[in-house]
């Protein structure tokens, strides 16, 4: 248990500082904003209540939100973020009920259902924060452009960050 | 009581979440309200020193370009100074003459956190209200105007970029005087739009946009940017132009912050005038 909570404290740190540091600094017109510190969200364990979870994602996007000046913006979406996840975890399947220790990891839960998952939170995260960002409905097709590109680095991002950190004896 | 209680618990998670999106969302949207500026002024205490450090860390890699600016601004100043100009006449001229009377004062601060790629993109600059700065001051370099303070802590302050939804800088072509608004739609980091510029104006491509002067914040003309094309959308009155920022808002690294000296008393002419139309 004292692992786990160590665990998520490092990759909190962490991802706010690549977050902030790496993926802040990518431009590209404007349509490319990956926004991989959403991976906390997503690695938190299964057994996670759901108050723990909303307060997280609440601390995660107020940390962002404070690094980039944009006050609510992080915390707001990220918010909606951790309120979708137990729908989310519903709609793609949940987790044998058998084994206590799985998580919902790339490695444990198959490459099938990760992508589901991580592509459905992201979408809705993407989509939560790009139109409270722009807040008018006049940019529409402009906004969804920028939510579907935002979307498909993020993900990119994730799988890749999914491959390098798996720990060796899980793959197999 | 008891049913309030099972409810709460019932729904708890529905209710946290109301609970703590209403709170986000109220912080976005009332950005200028005490709260907010509050929880950012101490998360700048952290946030600044933090980036203070690694713009430290990674300034010595534009050496070269910061020099390259330097110089080049040197130069310009060179050209106004007093000794670059042929004295023809014989009257006395003294530069402290009642005749001129300093309205804008400038502090050097280096930009420790830019973004370019957002719609609302913000600038963390490393100088605070101990170096003089204030709300609503103009931030400019020497190629344009980059954008206005928006929050100050002691030692650091936020400037809205003019890469912002929020922006609205009057501006107007320095060929014609013709007054417009710039704005910026939130495509590309190296184009603005001028807007309200009635549509029977004659434009030419290359023509320059500066400011107006006609806010307490900007002094006038200083540069904003070159016109690269121009249009009427069907059914309006005004153009859409257009230009192209003189400013590189991807390699911003040292910028002036304008103290405008005579802001208070514009602003108390302006309030008793109204004043006076009121009455």
């Amino acid at each position: 248990m004292n692992r786990l909570v160590f665990i998520n404290i490092i990759r909190f740190v962490v991802l706010v500082l690549i977050q902030v540091l790496i993926m802040d600094k990518i431009n590209f017109y404007g349509f490319l904003n990956p926004y991989v510190y959403l991976l906390f969200i997503l690695l938190l364990p299964f057994e996670t209540p759901g108050w723990v979870l909303l307060l997280l994602s609440f601390a995660l996007g107020l940390t962002v939100d404070l690094f980039s000046g944009t006050l609510g913006l992080h915390a707001a979406s990220s918010v909606f973020a951790g309120f979708m996840r137990p729908f989310i975890i519903k709609l793609v399947g949940e987790k044998p009920e058998y084994d206590i220790t799985t998580q919902p990891k790339l490695q444990q839960m198959g490459l099938k259902w990760f992508i589901a998952y991580a592509l459905l939170m992201i979408f809705a995260h993407q989509l939560f924060l790009n139109m409270l960002d722009v807040f008018s409905f006049d940019e529409f097709w402009q906004t969804m452009l920028r939510v579907i590109i935002s979307s498909l680095f993020t993900f990119l991002f994730i799988m890749l960050f999914e491959y390098i950190f798996a720990p060796r004896k899980e793959k197999k | 009581m008891r049913n309030i209680l099972v409810f709460i618990i019932r729904y708890h998670f529905l209710l946290l979440f109301l609970l703590l999106e209403s709170f986000s969302i109220t912080l976005l949207v009332n950005s200028t309200y005490y709260q907010s500026s509050a929880i950012l002024k101490a998360g700048s205490r952290v946030t600044g020193r933090f980036y203070t450090s690694i713009s430290n860390a990674t300034e010595y890699f534009k050496l070269h370009t910061t020099n390259e600016h330097l110089a080049q601004e040197n130069a310009l100043l060179r050209q106004m100074k007093g000794v670059s100009f042929l004295r023809n006449d014989t009257a006395s001229f003294w530069v402290n003459d009642t005749l001129y009377k300093q309205q804008y004062k400038y502090i050097v601060a280096k930009v420790v956190l830019n973004t370019v790629g957002k719609r609302n993109n913000y600038i963390m600059l490393d100088k605070g209200s101990r170096s003089g700065i204030q709300k609503d001051m103009a931030v400019i370099t020497s190629k344009g105007i980059v954008g206005t303070v928006v929050n100050v802590s002691e030692n650091f302050s936020w400037v809205m970029s003019m890469l912002n939804k929020h922006t609205r800088i009057s501006g107007k072509i320095l060929k014609n005087g013709q007054m417009g608004t710039i704005v910026w739609n939130g495509v590309d980091h190296l184009y603005g739009t001028l807007t309200d510029i009635p549509a029977h104006v004659k434009i030419t491509r290359g023509d320059t946009i500066v400011s107006s002067g006609f806010s307490y914040i900007f002094p006038a003309g200083i540069m904003i940017g070159t016109i690269t094309d121009y249009r009427v959308e069907q059914g309006e009155h005004f153009y859409t132009i257009p230009f192209k920022f003189s400013v590189d808002f991807n390699a911003l690294q040292y910028v002036y912050v304008v103290r405008n000296l005579m802001k208070e008393e514009q602003e108390s002419l302006e309030k008793s005038t109204e004043r006076l139309k009121d009455e």
